[in-house]
């Protein structure tokens, strides 16, 4: 009878100690929110928006270049990075299905996917910054679009795997070519498991640092030329934690908020559309 | 394929048009294929390329300090003849990452199993959910949290008395004492770490436990086993290499994470065995210093990268050899 007590007591505390991690395991993504609210809210306002980043000494100030070099790089980066990332999962999971080397394909591919973020930034200072001589919104943003790459490959190819193969056989028994297949069949059937991809992969680049601190740099003003320096909200809130001046500490507190809302929001809106697929 | 149909105009000699159509096709699909290869074998060419470049960044650092540079403790980039060795960071990175695992290992793995076993079922999603947004903050968040929240804190509440307690116990009381410096720290860099690695962990655990076969629970929990002995005897067991996988995921994660790190480490090259003192990471030190840096500095700056992307490498190697294995089996 007492092995059958001590049993259920190590039983017990096994599953209470379970609870509790959960519990500890929570709480910390709520202090994280706290405490960006508590700090990020009282200065948050219009001029948060429309003005720029002030140097040390000013009262006021934005973030209005950073919010728009983080878009500008952001867009950029998906809209160059997304489309090759597609290709490349199209790739592994249509034509390329039995092909030998896709398994290594998908192994690399899956080492970048995890590779340190400033490893891609030391990279592209290797082969962008260096012989352009400066500092660019473009270098940036090719930073981002690396990172981007190996996310979409991977979600592209598990979504069109997930595609039915009966689908494909009978548009390619209407005698339907390869390319026809997959443009009309496959992507249409996987549409929103791709979309959900890329989402993904720009909630994973908004927030990137240390791949633009030595490509993008940042900059103080606005700009909109893809050959400058351009500043970023993750840059900004970098430089500006440091500073000992109150007010742009304070930016630094509101630029957190901005981009973790941003982020989450991504995040949470790409498991919507995931969820909706899988109910329809 | 409307086009293919307006073919039976009877004033149209139809086979001509219909073989046009099909090599149009036939190219495209060519084209297309070809296309798709390309982008796919780039992942390879990426690899290759970013290998590539770091080794010729390092170059000169590599010619200068060979592999003494693993073992030099010594880092004044600023000396006429900059003596420049990499075993500072690589410490700080391996004793953060491993303090890291240490903590959030254990917890990662009670979440796992509470979520898989304990968890009424509507319950399940929604904690989930929270412990993966956990995954989706930026870094650099982590970084400023822990820098101005969790950073005083342990500075105040925890480091003190844990230091005075072990003050005259031997041993501990270098690994835990040292010049504390307000709310920079390794012990609170790894904290940091092991916070954002948890959702990986969790993640990973979770899909790995829900791949033991529903009949091996049932017929443990048949003969009278406990939940935990059902955990700790079947579910464990038989999960094992998918585990030990996403634990190195982790691993590679957390030895690669760079602005959560670089802010509540202090960049300092010195190895005193203390985890409340200062200390530095590979990547923490190309984050503060490569914008400043020139010449050999910048360079042994790339040669530090250099060696982190070959650590992370085989650690995710490793990771994904291992999830690969427990996803063979699982599809056999």
């Amino acid at each position: 009878m007492s092995l059958y007590a001590s049993r259920r007591r190590s039983n017990f505390v096994a599953m209470t100690l379970c609870l509790l991690a959960t519990f500890i395991g929570i709480v910390w993504l709520f202090l994280i929110l706290f405490s960006l609210f508590w700090n990020g809210v009282p200065h948050l306002s219009l001029s948060t928006f429309v003005e720029m980043t002030p140097p040390p000494g000013e009262t006021s100030g934005g973030l209005a270049n950073a919010i728009f070099g983080t878009v500008l790089m952001t867009f950029i980066g998906v809209g160059v990075g997304a489309p090759i990332g597609v290709l490349a999962g199209t790739y592994l999971a249509e034509y390329g299905r039995y092909s030998k080397a896709t398994p290594t394909i998908r192994f690399i591919n899956d080492i970048l996917l995890s590779a340190p973020s400033i490893i891609i930034g030391l990279f592209i200072y290797g082969v962008i910054v260096v012989p352009m001589k400066h500092f660019s919104a473009l270098a940036g943003a090719l930073a981002l679009a690396v990172i981007v790459i190996p996310v979409v490959v991977r979600t592209t190819e598990d979504m069109l795997l997930l595609v039915p193969n009966t689908l494909r056989e009978a548009a390619s028994a209407m005698g339907l070519p390869r390319a026809h297949v997959v443009w009309h069949v496959a992507y249409r059937a996987a549409r929103t498991g791709i979309l959900t991809g890329i989402l993904l992969g720009v909630a994973r680049i908004a927030g990137e640092t240390a791949p633009l601190l030595f490509t993008a740099f940042s900059n103080n003003f606005w700009s909109a030329s893809l050959l400058k320096p351009i500043a970023s909200l993750p840059t900004t809130i970098n430089s500006f934690i440091n500073t000992p001046d109150a007010n742009m500490k304070q930016l630094a507190w509101t630029g957190a908020l901005i981009v973790t809302l941003a982020v989450l929001g991504l995040n949470i809106a790409a498991r919507i559309l995931s969820a909706s697929k899988k109910q329809s | 394929m409307a086009r293919a149909s307006s073919s039976l105009d009877p004033g149209n000699p139809m086979g001509v048009t219909r073989s046009k159509i099909l090599s149009r096709m036939a190219s495209g699909d060519r084209l297309f294929s070809f296309v798709t290869r390309f982008c796919a074998y780039g992942v390879f060419i990426l690899l290759a390329a970013i290998m590539i470049s770091l080794i010729v960044g390092a170059w000169p650092a590599i010619k200068t300090f060979g592999l003494e540079f693993l073992v030099t403790r010594r880092w004044a980039p600023q000396l006429d003849e900059p003596v420049l060795g990499a075993l500072a960071p690589i410490y700080g990175t391996l004793l953060t990452s491993f303090i890291a695992m240490l903590i959030a290992v254990p917890f990662g793995l009670g979440i796992a199993i509470f979520l898989t076993e304990l968890c009424p079922l509507s319950l399940r999603r929604p904690i989930r959910v929270a412990v993966e947004l956990l995954a989706g903050i930026p870094s650099i968040i982590y970084g400023m949290w822990g820098f101005f929240v969790l950073g005083p804190f342990l500075a105040h509440y925890v480091e003190p008395p844990i230091a005075a307690a072990v003050q005259n116990i031997p041993v501990l009381n270098v690994i835990f004492g040292g010049e504390m410096i307000s709310n920079i720290s390794l012990f609170n860099a790894s904290l940091v770490l092991a916070i954002m690695i948890l959702p990986f962990i969790t993640a990973i655990a979770v899909d790995v436990f829900s791949t033991v076969p529903a009949v091996l629970k049932e017929s443990a929990y048949g003969i009278g086993c406990t939940t935990w002995e059902v955990v700790t005897n079947v579910v464990v067991p038989y999960a094992r290499v998918g585990l030990v996988g996403g634990v190195m995921l982790a691993l590679g994660r957390a030895l690669g994470e760079t602005m959560a790190v670089t802010f509540i480490i202090g960049n300092s090259f010195k190895i005193d065995g203390s985890i409340f003192s200062p200390g530095t990471t590979i990547s923490a030190a190309i984050a503060s210093e490569f914008a400043e840096s020139s010449d050999l500095h910048r360079s042994a700056l790339m040669y530090l990268g250099l060696l982190l992307f070959i650590l992370t490498f085989f650690v995710l190697a490793a990771a994904r050899l291992m999830l690969m294995r427990l996803e063979k089996r699982a599809g056999a």
